[in-house]
């Protein structure tokens, strides 16, 4: 420890360092001080090394001791310059009020809790509403006149959301075929019906998995970049600065982002179909030895003249929903980065949520339909 | 007085662009030394290269006889405890209160105790002239004024020897600024800080600086405030004698 006790206890003599790197040993030691047998001490301050503020608060608090249990205290040569400056920094001071947020017990915390989840998620879903509302009506404006459906950036929403998706849709809808294909084949061997591994794979590819899986990527993919854009936007006051210059940021942000989507998403599906019938194809001709335009027929017979409709018309609900969950939830950015983050995680699961469910309520509807 | 900072012969080049050619300069202990230059002319790129953020295509930079330009970020932990920035738009972690923002960096080098960190942190508040309730606040419920106080206490968090001030006084009022201006005068004495600023505030250079440096055509001129007024350059004639400037020292004139 750079001070000792000297003197029978009447003068505590400081040297070494006293900066914020020996803080960790410091501040123990000098609480641990026995409390002085003399009803005076003297500081004697003449052999420290370096002093800063971080030495110097510590040192100024073990003044503070001393004084408050009544010994006088004296400084050799003269106090540190640096513990008058903190006393001028901390005049005055009021310490920071208690905070009124006692801890609860467990009934009314818990209580406490279900009430602040209700208050919000009824104020969330306020916002979507309004939200949808406010969309709605912009659609409504713009669809008036070319100008305001801005045609430009759409088509770089296409591009964006559509053409460079490309790649990584066509790859999973492929080697998701070849897995139902596989399976199927499997499965339906026991039965001697490897046939229908085709009728099982166009079905499923048609209706269900292009769609779906398309959706869900283009989730992951747009959506959280719809969230992150217009959140960052937000932080950086780009959308206010839109709406000081009269634009509507609905308009320009959300309306081309969604119109984007509703375009890109229902060409990657068709895009989907045709990989994954073309991953069916080439597992029915490895597994089951069914040559290609004996593929083709049996697909032909699998298939109702609604089975691709079926599939295709959900793609632009999908878009829409994926679109406004990512446009909206950027939208609520407002302060940190900290939000930007947890709001870009909150688009991506709300919109592949969703789109599961009303793939859910189509599924009953056709159902019903008898489709 | 030694020279705290020492840059030599500084080229920043960004494609065919030259930023820096050559361009030389020296921070003496204790000094408030002002960068000043034209828009485009690199006082930002300087002042990251003298912070190690941004590797030079030739010269060095020796903060405290210590090379920055060609280090490894590990061995340039030592050297970056030594001074601390001021971000022009503070650069406050918005997920963060006031009171972490400043911790932050202590916890970061030092093994304090929370309890001590809290209040090293809260001394800095205090220091730079905010009441201790800030200290609960987040970036973003803080006005511009007090952004640019809580920059300047997470930049002293550390007790440097050095401070980087990066356009201190932009966007405050006229008021606000002299008060900053104050603050970092006081401060500097009070702690014996070599403060290197970039600034466009003429009220400032005026006010705080002991020294100029002007970046024109990619070198440096320095010189204390009055040699560089006189200088004969026609930008700095210009930055100097323009009808902004004229204003301002008809004004103090008068006043005098």
């Amino acid at each position: 420890m750079p001070f000792e006790i000297e003197d029978g206890g009447s003068r505590l003599r400081l040297h070494g360092r006293w900066t914020v790197a020996e803080a960790a040993a410091l501040g123990p030691g000098l609480d641990a001080l026995p409390a002085p047998d003399a009803r005076a001490l003297v500081l004697d301050a003449a052999g420290i090394e370096a002093l800063d503020l971080t030495g110097a608060w510590l040192l100024r608090a073990a003044e503070a001791r001393l004084l408050a249990a009544g010994t006088r205290v004296s400084w050799l040569p003269a106090r540190p310059g640096q513990l008058d400056f903190i006393d001028r920094a901390m005049a005055d001071d009021r310490t920071p009020p208690p905070s009124d947020d006692e801890p609860l017990s467990v009934v009314s915390g818990t209580l406490h809790g279900i009430g602040r989840v209700t208050v919000l998620a009824r104020e969330g879903a306020l916002d979507a509403l309004g939200f949808v509302g406010i969309v709605t009506l912009g659609f409504g404006r713009a669809v008036s006149s070319l100008k305001r459906l801005r045609l430009p950036s759409i088509a770089r929403h296409v591009y964006e959301t559509g053409l460079t998706a490309v790649p990584i849709v066509s790859l999973i809808a492929f080697l998701i075929a070849v897995i139902v294909a596989y399976i199927g084949a499997q499965q339906l061997r026991q039965f001697g019906g490897e046939i229908f591994v085709v009728d099982l794979v166009t079905v499923s590819v048609l209706r269900e998995l292009g769609v779906l899986l398309t959706a869900i990527i283009v989730a992951g993919r747009s959506g959280s970049a719809f969230a992150a854009e217009i959140g960052a936007m937000k932080l950086n006051e780009e959308v206010d600065a839109l709406r000081a210059m009269g634009m509507d940021p609905v308009e320009v942000l959300v309306l081309p982002r969604i119109l984007g989507l509703v375009i890109a998403l229902p060409a990657l599906t068709v895009l989907a179909d045709a990989m994954g019938l073309a991953g069916g194809a080439l597992l029915s001709w490895y597994l089951v030895d069914i040559p290609l335009n004996q593929y083709v027929e049996r697909v032909q017979g699998a298939i109702a003249d609604t089975t691709f409709w079926v599939g295709i018309i959900k793609a632009p609900v999908f878009a829409v929903l994926i679109a406004t969950v990512g446009t909206l939830r950027g939208m609520q950015v407002r302060t940190s980065s900290r939000e930007l983050g947890r709001l870009t995680t909150v688009a991506v699961v709300q919109s592949i949520f969703l789109v599961i469910l009303a793939d859910a309520v189509f599924a009953v509807i056709f159902m019903e339909l008898d489709i | 007085m030694g020279a705290v900072i020492e840059v030599r012969g500084i080229v920043n080049r960004f494609g065919s662009q030259v930023v820096h050619d050559g361009l030389d300069l020296e921070v003496r202990a204790g000094e408030v030394f002002s960068i000043v230059g034209g828009s485009g002319s690199g006082k930002s790129v300087l002042l990251r290269t003298m912070l190690g953020l941004q590797r030079p295509a030739g010269g060095t930079v020796r903060i405290e006889g210590h090379e920055v330009t060609h280090q490894p970020e590990q061995a340039l932990r030592a050297v970056k405890r030594r001074y601390g920035v001021m971000f022009q738009r503070g650069a406050l972690f918005s997920s963060l209160t006031v009171a972490q923002n400043v911790e932050l960096p202590i916890r970061e080098h030092f093994p304090v105790t929370p309890e001590l960190a809290g209040e090293l942190a809260l001394l800095r508040v205090r220091m730079v002239g905010l009441a201790a309730d800030a200290a609960s606040k987040y970036p973003a419920e803080l006005s511009g004024g007090m952004t640019k106080r809580v920059a300047l206490a997470r930049a002293l968090a550390l007790d440097p020897a050095i401070l980087f001030l990066d356009e201190p006084t932009s966007g405050l009022d006229p008021i606000s600024a002299a008060a900053f201006d104050a603050l970092v005068l006081e401060l500097q004495r009070s702690l014996g800080l070599t403060v290197v600023m970039i600034t466009h505030d003429l009220d400032t250079i005026f006010r705080v600086s002991n020294r100029v440096g002007v970046i024109v055509d990619g070198r440096m001129i320095t010189g204390t405030v009055g040699e560089i007024v006189d200088s004969g350059h026609p930008w700095i004639r210009e930055y100097f004698h323009g009808e902004r400037s004229r204003a301002l020292r008809g004004k103090a004139g008068a006043d005098g």
